[in-house]
């Protein structure tokens, strides 16, 4: 083989190895890393992973968040107005986090209670996240009431 | 002023750059003078009236003109007055705005800098711009008009968003857009070189001080947004790979292997036909971004209200970009194949493994961001990928290349010398090792911590050998070209980098605490101590302020007030208290009131943290004084067209880059 061929060779060997490896690291890691996100309603028809990490979206349920005295633990209720879930979470809520508003928490089931890790609220007061509106609309589908019975929820 | 002058001046700039796309590539395409000449003027006369337009929305929320709908939803009348400046790109329609007012920006340069360029690319590199601005003044006009008219008028505007009421807002977007716009000239010299049908790679040249200028801007925009979520969102992260970070963060790691295949055609006239597709995939990750932000399909820190129309349209845009560039490239590119070839051991290898592992990695994070899209269309769910997707596939990525990074210097272009490689790994080893060790001793003890030290020691000992080599070598005057130097900032900023990611994220002692006034935390070395907190009043919001005092084996070190503040519209935002220093940061933020007057806190100590923005500074500068070297002075083209890519005789050639 020629000089340059050979130069070819090895370089395109080269970047066929690093596409291989990545493209194999990737999907391994996307595999095990990814969550799903899931509604109350969901979780209630156990679709959701039983002691597997999962997110879990919906509206913070009126009169539902309490704090355990003298702790950063705080429970409350995540609702698609269908089924609700009771999550338990240990830290400082973040700003946005309101009974009425939507947020998407992270985290394991554990005796039938969430079990948060991270809760999350978006920082605009009326933006509800596509997969948690998505979340609600597909509970209501599910449920098979008209889109306008129920409560829609944080507009 | 009237917003409809403000409109009007908008569509007047539209027209302009559809002129300002068409007559130049005709004029260069017919070989007309006439036409070609029109380029200048067209891309001056567009930026005056972007400009216009641009200062018209300042004016609106300066004079609070309410009745302007962007004002009305982004302003207050009690707002500061520098923050309703910026308030103008607080949101998407003046942010658009912004982008344009850059892009025009970054054409005016081209026109008062690219003077000496050759008649005939000049003109299809101002075209090519002109197609872009065309774009994106049809997307603002037809889907996001930020002088829309709202009646009634409100008395009171409904106030900016209170996370972006900071000093961050002044700067982040407004650099990062400087970065992310820059990227175009890079791409406009690609396909102009495609439509002129450019044999030699002449223009590579021209291109490399813009492509390093927009890299250093693009560097300082992700520094500046990663400093700001910092502080801001309370809870003292510096990178999240949020989907917002990621769409800035690939065109930058496209950009820096870009910057490095430009060195390559330029110098050794090898990667032509790479460099053509790096520099198109570099504006087509900005415009990826652009419509990652602007669209809301992901979930993120930035995510905006949801707008189908404007998705798709961005969407459109970008497959005719992308899918024109890549079709031309697929018809030209072919010819522009070739160059010098390279021995194993040489430079031009380890560059190229730098670019592999730069693309891969630009891939990876594409991957995952967008996966959660995929999953959703395919219906398998809906997907989030957060770090620990990203954080050890970017470690694993990025180890080669920072394993190589030190050698590429030090090595010569295009020979093999094994005697060298060897020589210079036995010295940084050296290094690194005893750096590990001093580290040990000074009291490093995680294994993690010491990969920190070793690591950035690697790369800064990599970074001390050339200058050494340079300095011994090379004649005086000639020895740190402004070209090696800004290669030199950039790669000891990574060095800076690895250290303050690895050791913050090694040392950092972080706690949430619930604390009653009086009551003491110890957070590592340092004594928490909380005073309380009172009520205070700020020119948009009252707060609720907290009293920290921190001391260190009895010695006062700083009393921190973090707030908790409520602006006018009701919006709760938490500004954590820093005190921040060159080898750590102490960090309190105020959490709620949760009973018997006690108070939840975040109390951290995060040592180093500040070199990490540190590093991105000094890669910023680098990529700054990149452009004073003297490779990069036009000289006038004075040739006709055919031969305008003469290079420069081969022996100024071998002069002005050394034996480097």
């Amino acid at each position: 083989m020629n000089p340059v061929r050979k130069r070819r060779l090895v370089i395109t060997l080269l970047i066929l190895g690093a596409v291989v490896i990545a493209t194999a690291l990737s999907v391994f890691a996307l595999q095990k890393n990814m969550t799903y996100l899931y509604s109350p309603s969901e979780v209630d028809a156990g679709k959701a992973p039983e002691g597997h990490p999962f997110r879990l979206g919906g509206i913070v349920k009126e009169g539902s968040v309490h704090r355990v005295p003298g702790s950063l633990t705080t429970d409350f209720v995540i609702t698609d107005r269908f089924e609700s879930i009771p999550v338990t979470y240990t830290g400082i809520l973040p700003d946005l986090f309101r009974v009425g508003q939507s947020t998407i928490t992270t985290g394991k089931m554990a005796n039938g209670k969430f079990v948060a890790t991270q809760v999350l609220a978006k920082h605009d007061s009326t933006y509800m996240p596509p997969q948690v509106a998505q979340a609600i609309a597909k509970a209501k589908e599910e449920h098979r009431i008209p889109p306008n019975a129920g409560h829609g929820g944080s507009q | 002023m009237n917003p409809e002058v403000g409109q009007v001046a908008l569509i007047l700039a539209l027209l302009l750059s559809g002129l300002q796309c068409a007559l130049p590539i005709i004029g260069a395409w017919r070989g007309s003078k006439p036409l070609m000449a029109t380029a200048r003027s067209l891309a001056i006369g567009q930026f005056v009236f972007v400009a216009l337009a641009f200062g018209i929305l300042m004016w609106s929320f300066w004079t609070n003109d309410f009745s302007v709908g962007y004002v009305a939803q982004n302003s207050n009348l009690s707002l500061p007055w520098f923050y309703k400046l910026s308030a103008v790109w607080g949101a998407h329609e003046g942010s658009l705005l912004l982008w344009m007012l850059i892009l025009n920006g970054w054409t005016l340069a081209l026109v008062v800098f690219g003077g000496k360029l050759p008649e005939a690319f000049f003109s299809r590199v101002i075209g090519v711009l002109g197609f872009v601005a065309f774009g994106f003044l049809l997307y603002m006009i037809t889907t996001s008009n930020p002088f829309l008219r709202q009646f009634p008028i409100p008395a009171n505007g409904a106030d900016l968003n209170p996370v972006l009421q900071d000093p961050g807002l002044v700067f982040h977007p407004p650099t990062l857009y400087m970065g992310y716009v820059g990227f175009s000239v890079a791409f406009a010299f690609a396909i102009a070189s495609l439509l002129g049908g450019e044999l030699k790679s002449t223009w590579v040249r021209w291109a490399r001080p813009w492509t390093n200028v927009a890299w250093g801007f693009l560097t300082l925009g992700i520094v500046a947004g990663s400093a700001w979520a910092y502080y801001e969102l309370g809870w003292g992260g510096w990178w999240f790979w949020d989907p917002v970070e990621n769409a800035s963060f690939m065109p930058w790691l496209i950009g820096a292997a870009l910057i490095h295949a430009q060195a390559i055609t330029d110098k050794r006239d090898g990667l032509r036909a790479w460099t053509l597709l790096l520099s198109i995939f570099g504006f087509a990750f900005s415009l990826l971004g652009t419509f990652l932000v602007r669209s809301g399909l992901l979930t993120s820190v930035h995510a905006f209200a949801f707008a189908p129309a404007r998705g798709v349209f961005i969407l459109v845009y970008l497959a005719v970009v992308v899918g024109g560039s890549l079709l031309l490239y697929a018809l030209r590119a072919p010819k522009v194949t070739g160059g010098k070839s390279f021995a194993l051991a040489s430079r031009e290898t380890l560059m190229v493994i730098g670019n592999l592992m730069l693309t891969v990695a630009c891939a990876m994070v594409l991957l995952g961001t967008l996966y959660p899209l995929v999953g959703e269309a395919l219906n398998i769910g809906r997907i989030s990928v957060g770090p620990p997707y990203f954080g050890p596939l970017f470690l694993i990525l990025m180890t080669p290349l920072v394993l190589a990074l030190p050698f590429g210097p030090l090595s010569r272009w295009g020979k093999a010398d094994l005697k060298v490689w060897r020589n210079a790994l036995i010295r940084i080893v050296a290094l690194a090792v005893a750096a590990g060790l001093i580290g040990f001793i000074l009291g490093a003890r995680g294994w993690y911590q010491l990969l920190g030290i070793t690591a950035a020691v690697w790369v800064m000992a990599g970074v001390a050998l050339f200058a050494i080599k340079r300095w011994r070598e090379a004649p005086r005057g000639k020895r740190y070209p402004f070209e090696m130097l800004g290669m030199m900032l950039a790669h000891f900023g990574i060095g800076v980098f690895i250290a303050g990611a690895i050791l913050t994220t090694s040392m950092s002692v972080e706690q949430d605490v619930s604390m009653k006034p009086g009551a003491s935390v110890d957070v590592g070395t340092y004594d928490f101590h909380f005073n309380g907190v009172t009520e205070t009043q700020g020119p948009n919001y009252r707060a609720q302020q907290g009293t920290v005092v921190i001391t260190r084996n009895g010695k006062p070190i700083v009393t921190l007030h973090p707030q908790k503040r409520t602006y006018v519209g009701g919006q709760v935002q938490t500004e954590a208290a820093i005190n921040a220093g060159v080898f750590r940061d102490l960090y309190v933020s105020l959490g709620d009131a949760i009973g018997d007057g006690a108070w939840s806190l975040r109390v951290y100590d995060k040592p180093f943290v500040r070199w990490i923005w540190g590093g991105g500074v000094f890669m910023m500068l680098g990529g700054f004084v990149v452009i004073l070297d003297k490779r990069f002075r036009l000289q006038r083209a004075v040739e006709p067209e055919t031969v305008r890519a003469k290079p420069e005789p081969e022996a100024h050639r071998k002069l002005a880059e050394g034996e480097a």
